[in-house]
């Protein structure tokens, strides 16, 4: 099936790394802003909440860690699909580059559900919440990825079998998290943990919304990071590696 | 025997494993009754190639067609045109020497059984568990199975293995009758020699 | 000429029966998995009849794993497998094929050994038939998902440590809905739901699941 032809420049590695370059300092620099910003705005400016009050902040970094770590193993499972469709290596870089930091996110988001947890209704973990319980879950399939990638020694076949797994792991995931879903509404304890996103005003949303972009862009130049750090491992012999690392100024 | 002229092509065929290049640049073209004769030392990607040949690995660069159809993507119809024996024989040792062959017929659509197994000097052990022969005798029950069903295309990894004198002498005329009948063939082998023939293509790895 | 879904079933089968001192081992497994429960808890009614159900699924799940991670590195290490692929037979049918007769010589007994356990478990009769349906629904989707870690890993010399990683948080819908339906007839209530549920995903899973099984195997073998 004929590409077109950004296609193919984003397959490319060479032009990647060397986006990868530019974009990087931006990216990276926007995001500590947003997140020095909303930290100060969410930790320090941002009046308490009448329930909960100065324990709920950790949400700045609980929500953003939750929302990215869910989602980003849809990222890798289009990522892994398009390299094992297409035959794109790069792609397969992308996928191997997302998964520690997806599963980074998910053990942030449990950690500090925990810690807030704790203060707040007397414990660490709770069985009973589905989010928790499906955030285990998807923690293992982000493990399941990397575990099953590193036992191949070749890297072309660690690639195309993880991208059978992930692409039968995203399908299944709908699945689990309405099972885990319902599961938990059956079983109502005598403590019902929830987290409840609490009532938001506009001076909680607005640092929520810096943190979240801030955790986005931070995201975004951590996986820029490891794809170079990929891109490098695969094409250690290439020509063009090699011209870059002579090149003055590097 | 369908003779349908059906041709193995190989374009730029490159191979890489494990980070290294174990050939590139490969291209050859087989016809029908013609046969191709694979050298090399050990470790030189004999295998490999073989087994990119019959569809069951992908080459890093370059393409293998059979009939105009890449090899790796035969559909399952097409893929009774192709014998691949590698290295590993695939008996199940639980079963008779009769009842693999008899599996395989069944799958590949095969008759002659028996004729096979006489012409191999298995006879005796037809009804022995595969566990229980010699390596010789799980090579010739190996090989049976060429006979048994007819494929236009023979790729044959160091097929003289663990074959005495009778059973090498029994293979060669296979091959002969088979390339004769209009079949091909693509042969890894130490000794190029005994099965070497006017017009063979020989490729050096 | 016979089909050759039935032909490669047939074989698996008789295979199976000449290994006779291995196809009890996912059974005895199973039961002294279950066994160790009562020991480790304890031999109170009340509190096994509340963990019973439970128990005795996790063990059918881990027994299933036992059963069928091997269910194609026989095939691969005697050249079979790759016999089988190259053959003109879909390799998704082959994959069928294989998955069903280990299915029944391995699962269906440990469907039929259930009830006795169950018993054993203080459950009250009316969950048995229940339980033992829930099983007959969800191990199909269980035996595909294991079978397709076995895929993957095929090629692995020591695959059969990480299948649980890759296939058991796969399962737990069938965990949450089969236990579910031991515990709404162990109410009195009707199980349709869940066993519907359990129903659906297994012909979700024998429908697309040999096709992964397919890919994943040609990949392995390359």
């Amino acid at each position: 099936m004929p590409l077109p032809r950004w296609f193919h420049v984003l397959g490319s590695p060479p032009y990647v790394y060397r986006l990868a370059d530019v974009c990087r300092p931006w990216i990276g620099w926007l995001a500590l802003l947003l997140l020095v910003v909303g930290a100060f705005a969410g930790l320090v400016l941002a009046p308490p909440d009448y329930q909960m009050g100065d324990s709920f902040r950790i949400i700045y970094v609980h929500v953003p860690a939750a929302y990215l770590g869910t989602r980003l193993y849809l990222l890798l499972a289009i990522a892994a699909a398009v390299g094992f469709i297409w035959r794109i290596k790069l792609a397969h870089a992308v996928a191997a580059s997302v998964a520690p930091l997806g599963a980074a996110f998910v053990i942030v988001a449990m950690a500090t559900g925990a810690i807030w947890g704790k203060p707040m209704w007397g414990t660490y973990w709770q069985w009973g919440d589905a989010r928790l319980v499906s955030w285990l879950v998807q923690l293992f399939l982000y493990l399941g990825y990397m575990a099953l990638r590193a036992s191949f020694e070749d890297r072309d076949q660690a690639d195309r079998v993880s991208a059978i797994l992930a692409v039968v792991g995203i399908v299944n995931v709908p699945i689990i998290y309405y099972s885990v879903e319902w599961w938990t509404t059956l079983h109502q304890g005598p403590t019902i943990m929830k987290f409840d996103r609490p009532s938001i005003t506009v001076d909680m949303l607005i640092p929520l919304l810096m943190m979240i972009a801030g955790f986005v862009l931070c995201f975004v130049w951590l996986l820029l990071n490891r794809l170079q750090g990929e891109i490098v491992e695969r094409e250690r012999d290439a020509r063009w590696l090699q011209q870059l690392a002579t090149e003055p100024g590097k | 025997m369908t003779t349908h002229g059906a041709v193995l092509r190989a374009d730029g065929v490159a191979i890489w494993r494990g980070g290294r290049c174990l050939f590139e640049g490969l291209d050859f073209t087989l016809g029908p009754g013609r046969l191709a004769l694979l050298v090399g030392p050990n470790g030189a990607g004999k295998t490999t190639l073989l087994r990119v040949l019959a569809g069951l690995a992908e080459p890093t660069s370059g393409s293998v067609t059979w009939d105009g159809i890449p090899v790796g993507s035969l559909p399952p119809e097409r893929r009774g045109t192709i014998a691949y024996r590698g290295h590993l024989d695939g008996l199940k040792r639980d079963l008779t020497v009769f009842e693999n062959l008899r599996f395989h017929a069944a799958l590949w659509g095969g008759t002659g059984e028996w004729e096979v197994l006489h012409e191999l000097k298995l006879e005796g052990n037809a009804h022995m568990r595969a566990r229980h022969l010699s390596a010789g005798q799980r090579r010739r029950a190996a090989l049976a199975t060429l006979r048994l069903v007819s494929t236009p295309m023979w790729i044959l990894d160091e097929p003289m293995t663990n074959l005495d004198s009778d059973g090498r002498a029994t293979i060669r005329e296979w091959v002969s009758q088979h390339l004769s009948f209009g079949g091909s063939a693509v042969i890894a082998t130490h000794q190029p020699d005994e099965l070497a023939r006017p017009g063979a293509l020989v490729i050096e790895l | 000429m016979k089909s050759a879904f039935v032909v490669i079933l047939r074989r698996d089968l008789k295979i199976a029966f000449r290994r006779t001192s291995e196809l009890a081992n996912p059974l005895l497994f199973f039961l002294i998995v279950a066994s160790l429960f009562p020991l480790a808890l304890s031999p109170d009614a009340a509190q096994l009849r509340n963990v019973g159900a439970g128990v005795l699924w996790v063990a059918a799940l881990l027994s299933s794993l036992l059963a069928l991670e091997g269910l194609f590195r026989a095939d691969a290490d005697d050249g079979s497998l790759e016999q089988l692929m190259l053959s003109p037979v879909p390799v998704a049918v082959m994959a069928l094929a294989k998955v069903t007769a280990h299915w029944l010589v391995t699962v269906v007994p440990l469907i039929l050994l259930m009830p006795v356990l169950a018993y054993s478990f203080y459950l009250p009769l009316e969950v048995l038939p229940v339980m033992a349906f829930a099983l007959l629904l969800a191990t199909p989707t269980l035996s595909v998902l294991v079978a397709l870690g076995a895929a993957l890993t095929v090629s692995l010399r020591r695959g059969g440590s990480i299948i649980g990683l890759l296939v058991l948080p796969l399962t737990a819908p069938l965990l949450i809905f089969g236990t579910r339906a031991a515990d709404l007839s162990s109410h009195g209530e009707p199980a349709a739901g869940p066993l519907y549920l359990l129903a659906a995903l297994a012909v979700f899973a024998v429908a697309l699941g040999p096709i992964a099984i397919a890919a994943a195997l040609k990949v392995g073998l390359d």
